[in-house]
């Protein structure tokens, strides 16, 4: 949790060699790839590339079959999410996991969890630290729906947003961790042209404040909007690596996704 | 054993809705108590009460998924264990409302006395539980992998959605696993009765011990079921030996809850099927 | 908390406060008097099981269990060993929670069904324990001559003074959870209760915190089991059996699961209900029980508390940030 890189060419996420398998289903076969610091890395793929698999391993959801991943030179693979949560990674989730009957700053609220400690004794007996914990939470939490825009939505509740809405609310929560590398999956999904501009800009603007994006994404025109660097997966391998301009004329990027249609 | 019986119940309403259904054991009971009925009151032969014991029990399967577990199919697991175990108290409920409190007996299903086998003595009953056991083990694997309706049911516990879609029709499937397992529960009751008596609240012990097969044995799997049954029955009689008829239950139980915690996927299961466990 | 649930918790207790005067009409004042120091006692059981079942989602049918672990070992350490009663209770509750956490720590790795079917067996086995070590327990011919409770010098035997002992305990064990929910191990439940997945992704450690839950709410049957212990003096395993965790599992549905008031309503509501209207069932109280669970499980899941708030018009009864100062 303390270890800040001070060489920052060296790299924020390392998979080595990660393989995952589910009874029959092999969905990762042996992937290694390195993500740089601080930049948009997304990560593309025919459906059924592996690629939320991908990030399900990442954030501890699963634990890879074999392979290990470094996050800031340290093994996070075999953890249990809530520790790499706590580690600096946090994630938004493909299918928006929201906490529906909370409030908009509840839901946000809860991502601090990590970050503070009062436990039932404290909370039950109202220790001076714990007033002044539940303080610096709602105050933090307030700056993040700020920091994304949704302070007019703060107690609403979170099942009534728009969809729109509710991908950004998720990000905010998932920033509230205060991460260091941030797993979206999906995030344009059902989104309209200018919510997905808008969701781009957001993307950007977390990027600046200095957290490392992974992206998980269909929409292509978004993928080369935002992101500093593209990791293509086919079948659960490595097929191409690179800046969006060199990868979307590379031949095999382009066969694997016309042999899909 | 009748464990492995009623392990087998929890098994295939389990392979067809992934529900663990609490009542299990007063199938058993009723099944018993049935049984009990129709060669008591109205004096007809055992061979005939067993199949009229099934059918009745068969029926109460029936109404209580058509009429309960039907309007809670979108419930939360919460609501659905709630509901079973609500269930099985209104079936003992009623089974002491219709046969009082007293314990019954039904007359063995073959006279004669018991069988000297390499110098232990067996009761003939308890041959016809383990035939009747091996039998109902034989149809059912071969139902389930061989003919059209077992796999059709096996296919709505995986994924119901896509079973629908594919024209199997869900509703039926889950109504029919319900009905079978309360037939294979009183089976085991009617087998049982004779040994042991049958009595209204026996239900709820034999289900958690059969649940204990049925873990132990790995959930959904068939063989395992009646390994574990076996198992269980004999560590049971084991103890019986050294320990006080009340700890004698408890044995089953320990054995429950340590498989739970360490091999939740039972010896014959998949551990695949245990990850799922986790969170 | 919100000034209405603050209003809500005064009003309630001043209703509490006052009720035996409200009964003094009756002819029959101290009989109620009694039912509600039951009612009380057996809603610390629900507060614990309403924490567990309404916010960390999980089933326990083991709190008769836990109650009756309270109970037998301020029984037996009292008589026994002639210990001071007050001293005696953090023991049982002490060990209550040691034995739910050996339980919890592997149990509640497992989904749903699972964990029910072992506190099912657990709450068998220790039923199975109470009743066979007669020389501990007294086996199911029961324990007698259990001391009451003293304050300063004075023994509490009547039931009035029960009667507020036990509540004066209630108020305090709601305050305390109450303040539980409205901060950050509140809400914390509250996510690992829709989406757990997600909770534990952002850090929120599901398994620690649902353990917690269970030996808290072991602890406070553990409580309960102590205060019946030396109100009835006398002690029996059938009080411990597995219909007991059923009946207390009824009291927190009928309420509402996920509102402690809903679990303290249930609970005077079905304790009312035990002892004065399902008399006439006699033993056919098992399918009264059961239809009742079988309804409120199918049709009213949020239990009673939904229908009360939604008479008022109001937003479902649950903790709310609404203006987050405590």
């Amino acid at each position: 949790m303390t270890g800040t890189i001070t060489d920052s060419s060296a790299p924020i996420l390392e998979l080595h060699d990660i393989r995952m398998q589910f009874g029959g289903i092999t969905a990762l076969k042996g992937l290694s790839y390195d993500v740089p610091l601080g930049i948009i890395q997304a990560v593309i793929g025919p459906n059924g590339a592996g690629k939320t698999t991908l990030f399900h391993c990442i954030s501890g959801l699963h634990q890879p079959t074999s392979g290990r991943i470094l996050f800031e030179k340290r093994q996070i693979s075999g953890q249990p999410p809530h520790r790499i949560a706590g580690s600096g990674i946090s994630r938004t989730f493909q299918h928006v996991a929201l906490f529906k009957s909370m409030t908009v700053i509840e839901n946000i609220m809860v991502g601090r969890h990590c970050r503070t400690h009062s436990g039932f004794w404290a909370t039950g007996l109202r220790f001076p630290g714990m007033r002044t914990e539940e303080r610096q939470i709602q105050e933090k939490a307030a700056s993040h729906l700020e920091f994304v825009g949704l302070e007019d939505a703060a107690h609403l509740q979170a099942g009534t947003l728009p969809l729109g809405k509710q991908k950004i609310l998720e990000m905010a929560r998932a920033l509230a961790t205060d991460p260091r590398l941030i797993l979206l999956d999906e995030p344009a999904g059902g989104l309209n042209m200018r919510e997905t501009e808008e969701l781009g800009e957001l993307i950007q603007r977390i990027c600046q404040s200095g957290v490392t994006v992974m992206l998980v994404e269909h929409d292509m025109n978004l993928v080369m909007e935002v992101s500093d660097r593209i990791l293509v997966l086919h079948y659960g391998e490595f097929l191409a690596a690179g800046p969006p301009g060199e990868i979307k004329d590379r031949p095999e990027v382009i066969e694997a996704y016309l042999g899909e249609q | 054993m009748i464990y492995a019986l009623v392990a087998i119940g929890y098994n295939v309403i389990y392979n067809v809705t992934e529900i663990i259904n609490f009542a299990q054991g007063e199938f058993v009971m009723l099944g018993g108590l049935f049984a009990v009925f129709f060669v008591g009151t109205l004096r007809l032969p055992v061979g005939v009460a067993f199949f009229g014991a099934i059918i009745a029990t068969g029926c109460v399967g029936f109404a209580m998924e058509r009429f309960v577990i039907r309007r809670a199919r979108d419930a939360s697991v919460l609501s659905l264990i709630i509901i079973t175990i609500a269930v099985s108290i209104l079936l003992k409920g009623t089974a002491m409302f219709c046969w009082g409190k007293d314990p019954y007996v039904l007359p063995a299903f073959s006279p004669g006395g018991p069988i000297l086998f390499g110098g232990a003595a067996i009761q003939p009953q308890a041959l016809w539980v383990l035939g009747v056991s091996a039998l109902i083990v034989i149809c059912l694997t071969l139902f389930f992998r061989r003919s059209i309706y077992g796999k059709a049911m096996l296919a709505c516990a995986d994924n119901p959605s896509a079973a629908r879609m594919t024209g199997i029709p869900v509703r039926q499937m889950v109504l029919l696993s319900f009905v079978l397992s309360a037939a294979i529960g009183a089976a085991a009751g009617v087998v049982i009765t004779p040994i042991s008596l049958m009595e209204y609240d026996r239900g709820a012990l034999l289900g958690l011990k059969g649940f204990g097969a049925a873990v132990l044995g790995g959930l959904g799997e068939f063989h395992g079921a009646l390994m574990a049954g076996a198992i269980l029955g004999l560590a049971e009689s084991f103890c019986a030996g050294y320990l006080s008829s009340g700890y004698k239950d408890a044995v089953a139980l320990v054995l429950l809850l340590l498989a739970l915690f360490f091999k939740p996927e039972g010896l014959f299961g998949s551990s695949e099927a245990a990850k799922l466990k986790e969170f | 908390m919100s000034r209405k649930d603050w209003g809500i918790f005064l009003g309630t207790m001043l209703l509490i406060g006052i009720f035996p005067w409200l009964v003094k009409p009756f002819k029959a004042v101290s009989h109620y008097i009694d039912i509600m120091v039951f009612a009380g006692i057996f809603t610390l059981i629900s507060i614990g099981l309403s924490m567990l079942m309404g916010y960390a989602g999980q089933i326990s049918m083991a709190q008769a269990a836990f109650f009756g672990i309270g109970a037998y070992t301020s029984g037996i350490l009292t008589t026994r060993f002639g210990l001071n009663p007050w001293l005696v209770m953090p023991a049982g509750m002490l060990l209550a929670a040691v034995v739910a956490w050996l339980l919890g720590i592997p149990a509640l790795r497992l989904k749903g069904h699972y964990l029910a079917m072992a506190t099912l067996g657990f709450g068998v086995i220790v039923h199975i324990v109470l009743s066979e070590e007669v020389n501990w327990t007294g086996g199911p011919s029961g324990m007698a001559d259990i001391p009451s409770l003293t304050i300063a010098g004075a023994r509490l035997t009547s039931e009035i003074a029960y009667y507020y002992l036990v509540w004066a305990a209630v108020f305090l064990v709601l305050l305390f959870c109450f303040l539980v929910l409205h901060s950050r191990v509140g809400r914390a439940l509250r996510a690992i209760h829709e989406e757990q997945t997600a909770a534990e992704a952002m850090g929120v450690p599901t398994a620690r915190l649902k353990v917690q839950v269970f030996v808290l709410s072991a602890v406070l049957a553990a409580l309960a089991g102590s205060f019946y212990t030396h109100y009835v003096t006398f002690l029996n395993p059938g009080s411990f059996n597995l219909m007991w965790s059923i009946r207390f599992m009824l009291m927190v549905m009928v309420g509402g699961m996920q509102s402690l008031w809903g679990a303290l309503l249930g609970t005077v509501l079905m304790t009312f209900v035990g002892n004065e209207w399902l008399q006439v069932f006699a033993d056919f109280e098992i399918l009264a029980y059961g239809a009742i669970l079988l309804v409120v499980a199918l049709f009213l899941p949020r239990g009673l508390v939904s229908l009360i708030s939604q008479g008022f018009g109001s937003r479902k009864v649950r903790p709310s940030l609404a203006d987050g100062s405590s």
